[in-house]
């Protein structure tokens, strides 16, 4: 079963790019949808006996692939607890993607290739997950990793598109290079690459040490930092954190998959795959709290001062991945993989909502020009609201939580159970900043008056709309909204001023099914998932050993004091109410405060100046060696004495030897003469 | 004693006539030179033993070829004047390598000298008694008749080849082509008319 | 007394001598036939030495056909002289360049 889980993505992905416009958009949508919703169902089949607690661990072989000395390495599909999660997460996610995008990308032209790309990261990050060794991991890392540049850059003609795409890669391939030496350390050290013999191994060689660039280190540190080097770089951590943002450049089906429920969370996923690794290392799992906790404020202080919409989801998303980490490196791993499978719905819930504001706004993303949109869009409104409110981790304790407010409120309390006291601050300060934004975000959106007269886009969707005729706009009865040229006539209709006369209409139900299932998902995943997830016995009855899983730390969040639990809900209450006065009730608040303290403003706009550093550090002296090299080494050196070099010596040689033509007979007879007492002279002396 | 002194004497007139042939201004004047040298080296032939060679040097070269060249020179209305100059310019290099290569033929000699003689692989043994002609014609005919064969088409081919290169269509010559001839028939010579008095014929 | 030797000095000392004047005659086309006339005479002074030497009959069959091309050659030869003679006006070929590449 689990093959078709796993391969069905890949057929069509195959079927759909390779018939591409021959095939035709409907059968290249069809197939690869019924192939990611079969998936999905299949998935939920082989996760519910994993929650029942009847299924273990299954290996299925599929093929040999390497055999040198004494590595071998096989492609092999891995089913256990951790694998199910994460497979019942990306189908889920992926399907509900990919019927989405029937309705938002319906009026592209290259649909087969979208959906077919689609599909092939399906497939990659299924064989990433599903991966029996760390080689056929690293295949689905670099899967997925290609997929992500092949969607971000989907619009290719689009050159920020492609600066994204490439941005994306070549910053994935840093943090690969430290999988890679991760890996290699890891065969090195325990002669193999198959993730079950390593981590049985690995207590046994903790305390040991290995050289490492010139000095004695311990093993299982080096190796596991080595590793998480790559978790930083998939799922953008501080440090390799610069192309999420601009992976927004892709589609928003895109972004929803790809940057919010699965790629990202891939690095969370091997985090907690090896943390039998990582539990040998007190040393790494400090760095990867202090790193996850690192990320999760800069990327919250970010999220707060951007215009874009998606761009803040981003942020956001890239705070709550440091969520992930900070679990996992205070050891909660199954808190992390909670809140892995609790945001996976929540964040593709608030990225397909975005979506669906940004395809009523005509492709206008600016919230600035937002503003009132709760009566014109309400169903996407209620599925934005109950996705903010599982964000923000609303709930009572003990009688009902949106699905963040379990996920999140773990994650915080564990902080304070592992007597890290400083990152469960941390922790705290990043859920009230996490409120505002998030709060600010659907204020800026949904309240307020409509401010999207002045949008460029806005005004390409009247003057099409003058063009097209009216059918596509939805028009009440006794009100003539798109028909004039002039935006701001609205003195023989009740419209509100700013809306130029232009209606935002809501979105197809190919894409309001997907956000309804997701909302499904945010409301009810964690107060239905939490028992299996972090539960006390968890680790016994649903984990079995597949992470490792600190059964005192878990009972320790379930008994931490009161005070502590409710200051994750405080902390909600405090950013909500912050966002409703700067943003409703006093409108110029943010403006005065950004006047005031210009410098901070500067700073988190700029996204703490780490691009520009990134620029003068790596970018430019590249660029730099790049053309030294061209023009020094291979213009200069190589060519000239090379190719050119050899084109030069013949163009010579022949100039010369065609004097030897001089076309004189007797030139020709002397010659003839003269080779003759060579030959002759030759035959003597001989 | 005889020998020595008439090869000594025909050897002397030979490179004479040579050097002379080659260094002449008047091209009449070269081939008189020129045939004093056959005939000088058909007397050497002779002191050989090989008189056959010798006459036929004498009947073919003076009185084939060198008469060919007096026929050409004489037609060919050559400026003397003018090839006066030119022989200077590039006798240093031509008589270095004329040097040279008459040098290496004795050297080449030489050793061969040195390595003696394998009489036992003589192709045509000349025996004592016959007379050079009957000795010559027994090879000729019989062991390289097809080569002798050869040589009379090189012949042939060459004659063709001098007809061909150097004919030329006169203008205004009027010759017979007897099948054109052979092909008229009467009703192409001539035509009957009736034509009314006084007035004329157009022919 | 009168050996080998001495034909084949004298045949050298000929042969050296048309080369020289095939080298130098550049401004006379007859003299140059005249003197490859030269060569050959002394490459069939040789033949007949050797053949009288080894006693071997077939250094002067050799000759003889040597003999033949040399005559059909000076033909040939007289006749493309007399063609260049027509297309030019002059015998003298140190201009001739047509050939050039």
């Amino acid at each position: 079963m689990i093959l078709f889980v796993v391969f069905l993505p890949l057929i069509a992905a195959i079927v759909a790019g390779l018939g591409n416009k021959a095939l035709g958009v409907v059968p290249a949508k069809l197939v690869t949808t019924g192939a990611l919703f079969a998936a999905a169902i299949l998935s939920w089949l082989i996760f519910i006996p994993y929650l029942q607690g009847t299924a273990g661990y299954t290996l299925t072989p599929v093929l040999e692939w390497m055999r040198s000395g004494t590595m071998s390495v096989d492609w092999a599909l891995r089913v256990d607890a951790l694998t199910a999660v994460m497979l019942v997460v990306i189908t889920s996610v992926s399907a509900l993607v990919h019927l989405y995008s029937w309705g938002y990308m319906s009026e592209d032209p290259d649909q087969p290739r979208f959906f077919a790309y689609l599909s092939l990261f399906t497939f990659a990050m299924l064989m990433l997950v599903t991966a029996d060794n760390l080689v056929q991991m690293f295949f689905g890392w670099e899967g997925v990793g290609l997929a992500s540049y092949l969607l971000i850059g989907f619009w290719f003609k689009k050159p920020s598109a492609n600066a994204a795409a490439i941005k994306a890669f070549v910053v994935n391939r840093v943090g690969d290079l430290g999988f890679m030496l991760g890996i290699f350390g890891t065969y090195l050290v325990f002669d193999t690459v198959s993730i079950d013999a390593i981590l049985r191994a690995a207590p046994g060689m903790a305390g040991s040490t290995i050289g490492f660039l010139g000095f004695r280190a311990d093993t299982l540190t080096v190796l596991c930092l080595l590793l998480f080097v790559g978790a930083m770089g998939k799922s953008a951590q501080l440090g390799l954190h610069t192309w999420l943002p601009d992976a927004m450049e892709g589609p928003t089906p895109v972004s929803a998959l790809i940057h919010a429920a699965t790629m990202v969370t891939a690095g969370v996923f091997m985090v907690c795959r090896l943390s039998p690794m990582f539990e040998t290392s007190p040393v790494a799992l400090d760095v990867v709290t202090f790193v996850g906790a690192a990320t999760c404020l800069f990327a919250a202080t970010c999220g707060m001062v951007q215009t874009d919409i998606k761009r803040v989801i981003a942020y956001s998303t890239c705070s709550q991945l440091g969520y992930m980490f900070f679990a996992a490196g205070i050891g909660a791993y199954g808190a992390a993989m909670f809140h892995l499978f609790t945001h996976a719905f929540f964040k593709a819930l608030l990225f397909l909502g975005a979506g669906s504001v940004i395809h009523a706004m005509h492709h206008e993303q600016d919230m600035r020009y937002y503003g009132g949109l709760r009566r014109e869009i309400p169903l996407t409104f209620w599925a934005m609201l109950l996705g903010t409110l599982a964000i923000t981790g609303v709930g009572v304790a003990g009688v009902f939580g949106f699905a963040g407010f379990y996920s999140k409120d773990a994650i915080i309390e564990g902080g304070w159970a592992a007597n890290e006291v400083g990152v469960w601050f941390v922790g705290v300060l990043v859920a009230a900043i996490t409120s505002f934004y998030s709060w600010r975000l659907m204020f800026l959106t949904f309240w307020g008056t409509p401010r999207w007269a002045e949008s460029e886009h806005i005004q390409h969707a009247l003057h099409d709309a003058h063009g097209h005729g009216h059918d596509q706009e939805a028009h009440p009865a006794g009100e003539h909204g798109g028909h004039e040229p002039s935006e701001h006539g609205p003195s023989q209709h009740d419209l509100p001023a700013g809306t130029g006369g232009y209606h935002p209409h809501e979105s197809p139900w190919t894409m309001l099914a997907p956000l309804g299932v997701l909302t499904l998902g945010a409301v009810f995943a964690g107060w239905a998932f939490e028992h299996y997830f972090i539960g006390a016995d968890a680790g016994e009855h649903f984990w079995r050993g597949t992470i490792a899983f600190r059964e005192h730390l878990m009972h320790a969040i379930h008994e931490v004091p009161l005070a502590i639990k409710l200051s994750a809900t405080i902390a909600m209450l405090l950013g909500l109410l912050a966002a409703w006065y700067a943003y409703i009730r006093a409108p110029r608040t943010p403006a005065a405060v950004a006047g005031q303290f210009e410098p901070i403003y500067r700073f988190l706009l700029h996204k703490w100046y780490f691009d520009e550093l990134y620029d003068l550090l790596f970018v430019r002296p590249a660029f730099a060696i790049g053309r030294l090299l061209w023009h020094r080494g291979d213009e200069r050196t190589i060519d000239r004495f090379g190719p050119n070099g050899l084109a030069y010596a013949v163009s010579v040689g022949s100039r010369g030897a065609a004097r030897l033509q001089s076309g004189y007979l007797y030139t020709y007879a002397f010659v003839m003469l003269l080779g003759l007492t060579g030959a002759v002279t030759w035959a003597i002396t001989r | 004693m005889i020998q020595a002194i008439a090869f000594y004497l025909f050897a002397a007139v030979v490179l004479l006539s040579g050097a002379l042939t080659i260094s002449s201004r008047n091209p009449v004047h070269a081939v008189m030179w020129l045939i004093l040298a056959f005939f000088n080296a058909a007397g050497l032939m002779v002191l050989a033993g090989a008189e056959f060679v010798a006459m036929l040097l004498v009947i073919v070269y003076v009185g084939a070829v060198a008469v060919l060249f007096l026929f050409v020179v004489m037609m060919l209305d050559i400026d003397v004047a003018e090839m006066r100059a030119g022989f200077a310019r590039y006798w240093p290099l031509g008589a270095t390598l004329a040097v040279a290569l008459a040098a290496e033929l004795v050297i080449a000699q030489q050793a061969w000298a040195v390595g003696g003689i394998d009489l036992a692989r003589r192709a045509g043994p000349i025996a004592a008694d016959k007379p050079n002609i009957v000795a010559l014609g027994e090879l000729l005919y019989t062991r390289y008749l097809l080569v002798f064969e050869g040589a009379g088409l090189v012949l042939l081919v060459a004659m063709i080849g001098a007809i061909v290169l150097t004919h030329r269509e006169r203008k205004g010559s009027r010759y017979q082509n007897v099948p054109r001839q052979n092909a008229r028939r009467p009703q192409d010579a001539t035509r009957n008319v009736n034509q009314p008095v006084g007035v004329g014929v157009e022919l | 007394m009168i050996g080998l030797v001495h034909y084949l000095v004298v045949a050298a000392i000929l042969f050296a001598l048309g080369v020289l004047g095939l080298v130098a005659n550049r401004k006379n086309l007859i003299v140059m036939l005249m003197a490859i006339e030269l060569i050959l005479l002394a490459v069939n002074l040789n033949l007949v030495a050797f053949s009288a030497y080894l006693q071997d009959m077939v250094g002067q069959v050799f000759a003889m056909f040597v003999l033949t091309v040399a005559a059909g050659e000076a033909a040939i030869g007289l006749a493309i002289l007399v063609i260049y003679f027509r297309g030019r006006g002059t015998i003298a070929v140190d201009d001739v360049n047509r050939m050039k590449g």
